[in-house]
């Protein structure tokens, strides 16, 4: 195993240990707004290495500000617009979780969702 | 260009625009406009299919006029206008189907919501069918995603919303892997549009550079989109989602959002990674193994529960274990036998939930066994649609199952390891279905004294009659005339190339 590509690409790194943090926490919290939290951790995470991709060493914003410059001047911005996409995205899931978790907290008073899940068991509908 | 050449971006705008148009109106008024959008949307999909099968080649429809690599393209062959029309077909069916229990269950002011998320629905399906774009298409999954959650908890109480966010957060950890997927194919190609992808992705494989980046991509795109479509490890919101929700929901969810991410899946190996590269990777034998364990666990849980509702939800986890079974034969004959279960499994199990619904109703709304006991009897059509759909997702001939499981077995003959656990999944699986529904349909036809329970009759509710006997057509028409959907769905994959 060779240690180095690691260290030359501790962005990238630092990116997908972000997004195993989150994706873990999506999964195994029990507490839904850690789940939340997790969730956006992950999508963060994705839109850091999305970032990383699209930039390119010594070169400035694409916004045309005195004159044409060369194609050369300018990072990629597509990344760019795929994060901004992407972040359109996960706001509005977050708001929709965020609601889920309003509704079942007024119903049930906990944020636990296995204790919700029990409470409905006793419920016994 | 031609006219139908414009008609799948109309389909979808459509959709997408009569969404918001419905929060507007009142329930009545938006169940028409989204009666009207999903039969245009459906015969705008046919002129487009016979269209594409009379030139006989995929178009490509620039959206604003950018040409590739730049530009974003819609593209439609034979199998992507099929599925649109497939599509809304079931759909159309299954709306109409649960249109008494959306009324009964669903609050008066939130009647309208129900069709937004529907239209929305449809939309994203149809973008996830026709784009040449993978980003494109994860935000159509996003978009998916969103309004199946409403179909679930639009029916407000406890359960739905539980297992609307379970539902929730699944999907999101699969949607975090896809997106994942997709911009690490995106850092090694550049591309995101499929046709670039693929041929930048062929250099790499001949050139055999970037291997292991590779197999990441794909890995978290068949893992990620697995998720969100059940497969048996990740199936746990399943039942609950199926079980609780409305009719027309239950059906819409388990017959074609599911399906909406296996589609993308497919296109994703022929279209984005190439069938070839797919091959040889070890994702396929992943996606074979939980298939096989799926097949059989999603029945043996499926025997285990006592709820007719929560078992047909099961039997899907079983069914979704068949495709993925045969996407990971990794043949193209195995490619072929998933998507006609697709098919199949569409028109069955949304006839299996809608015929479950009838005996339920006569039943005091009661979705255990010993209270559906003898239901056969009081609703006659639901009990002989119920026994055709069983016996459809049992295997007998003359019914599409036994068409499907035909061609899974045909897929795997010759196939050096995987055959033999093919032929003993399938044997199995086949036993473990015939056990829970032949025991349902003995125990709907078990006579119990006339006094329980009301009688309906087929004319009493002749939308609901007429949408199950479109059902039993649908099923004998893919089971006894399945020659020309095969060559259709073979012909379709051909212009994947």
């Amino acid at each position: 195993m060779n240690f180095e590509y690691l260290l030359n690409n501790y962005e990238e790194a630092a990116a997908m240990i972000l997004f195993g943090i989150g994706f873990s926490n999506l999964l195994l919290q029990k507490n839904l707004i850690k789940k939340i939290i997790g969730l956006n951790i992950m999508d963060t995470a994705t839109y850091l290495f999305l970032a990383l991709k699209g930039y390119i060493d010594g070169r400035k914003a694409p916004v045309v500000v005195d004159g044409i410059q060369s194609v050369e001047a300018y990072v990629n911005p597509i990344p760019s617009g795929l994060v901004l996409t992407g972040i359109v995205v996960s706001v509005s899931v977050t708001a929709l979780m965020l609601s889920l978790t309003i509704r079942l907290y007024r119903r049930y008073h906990t944020l636990d969702l296995d204790e919700i899940s029990t409470l409905l068991k006793k419920e016994g509908k | 260009m031609a006219l139908v050449q414009n008609f799948p971006f109309m389909s979808i705008i459509l959709s997408l625009f009569s969404g918001p148009l419905c929060s507007v109106l009142d329930g009545k008024k938006a169940r028409r406009v989204n009666l009207a959008v999903i039969s245009a949307v459906g015969v705008m999909s046919a002129a487009v299919l016979f269209y594409v099968i009379g030139t006989g080649e995929p178009f490509i429809y620039l959206m604003g006029h950018f040409p590739a690599p730049w530009g974003n393209e819609i593209r439609v062959g034979i199998l992507e206008a099929f599925m649109a029309l497939f599509f809304c077909a079931i759909m159309l069916l299954c709306m109409a189907g649960g249109a008494r229990e959306r009324e009964e269950q669903i609050e008066e002011s939130k009647q309208n919501l129900y069709y937004v998320m529907s239209n929305l629905l449809l939309c994203s399906l149809l973008a996830l069918v026709y784009t040449n774009d993978l980003f494109t298409a994860y935000v159509f999954v996003e978009i998916n995603t969103i309004s199946a959650c409403g179909l679930i908890m639009i029916r407000q109480n406890g359960r739905t919303i539980e297992a609307a966010i379970r539902y929730m957060i699944s999907s999101l950890l699969g949607s975090g892997l896809l997106l994942l997927g997709i911009c690490y194919l995106y850092a090694i190609t550049g591309h995101l549009l499929m046709s670039n992808i693929r041929e930048q992705v062929q250099i790499l494989a001949a050139a055999d550079r970037h291997h292991i980046a590779l197999m990441v991509a794909l890995g978290l795109m068949s893992v990620g989109l697995a998720i969100k479509s059940a497969l048996y490890p990740f199936h746990a919101w399943l039942p609950d989602a199926y079980g609780y929700s409305t009719l027309s929901s239950s059906a819409i969810l388990s017959s074609l959002v599911s399906k909406g991410y296996i589609f993308l899946l497919i296109k994703i190996f022929y279209r984005v990674v190439g069938f070839g590269v797919v091959t040889e990777s070890k994702v396929v034998h992943v996606l074979f193994v939980f298939g096989i364990i799926g097949m059989i666990m999603g029945s043996v849980n499926a025997i285990r529960v006592d709820d007719i509702k929560r078992m047909i939800a099961y039997s899907s986890v079983a069914q979704i274990g068949y495709i993925y079974m045969g996407l990971g034969l990794a043949t193209e004959a195995g490619t072929v036998a998933s998507i006609y279960h697709v098919l199949s499994h569409a028109a069955t199990k949304s006839l299996l939930f809608v015929a479950a619904a009838g005996l339920t109703d006569v039943s005091q709304n009661n979705t255990r066994f010993k209270d559906i006991t003898g239901a056969g009897y009081r609703n006659k059509t639901a009990g002989v649609a119920f026994t055709v759909g069983s016996l459809s997702m049992v295997g007998m001939p003359v019914f599409s199952g036994f068409i499907s499981k035909l061609f899974f077995a045909q897929a795997a003959v010759g196939h050096a390891h995987k055959m033999l656990p093919t032929f003993i999944a399938l044997a199995i699986s086949t036993v473990l279905n015939a056990l829970y529904f032949m025991k349902t349909v003995i125990r709907i036809y078990t006579p119990v004294p006339r006094s329980q329970g009301k009688y309906i009759s087929a004319g009493e509710q002749p939308v609901k009659t007429a949408v199950l006997i479109c059902f039993i057509l649908l099923n004998l028409v893919l089971g006894l005339n399945s020659d020309p959907v095969i060559r259709l769905i073979q012909g379709g994959l051909g212009m994947f190339e």
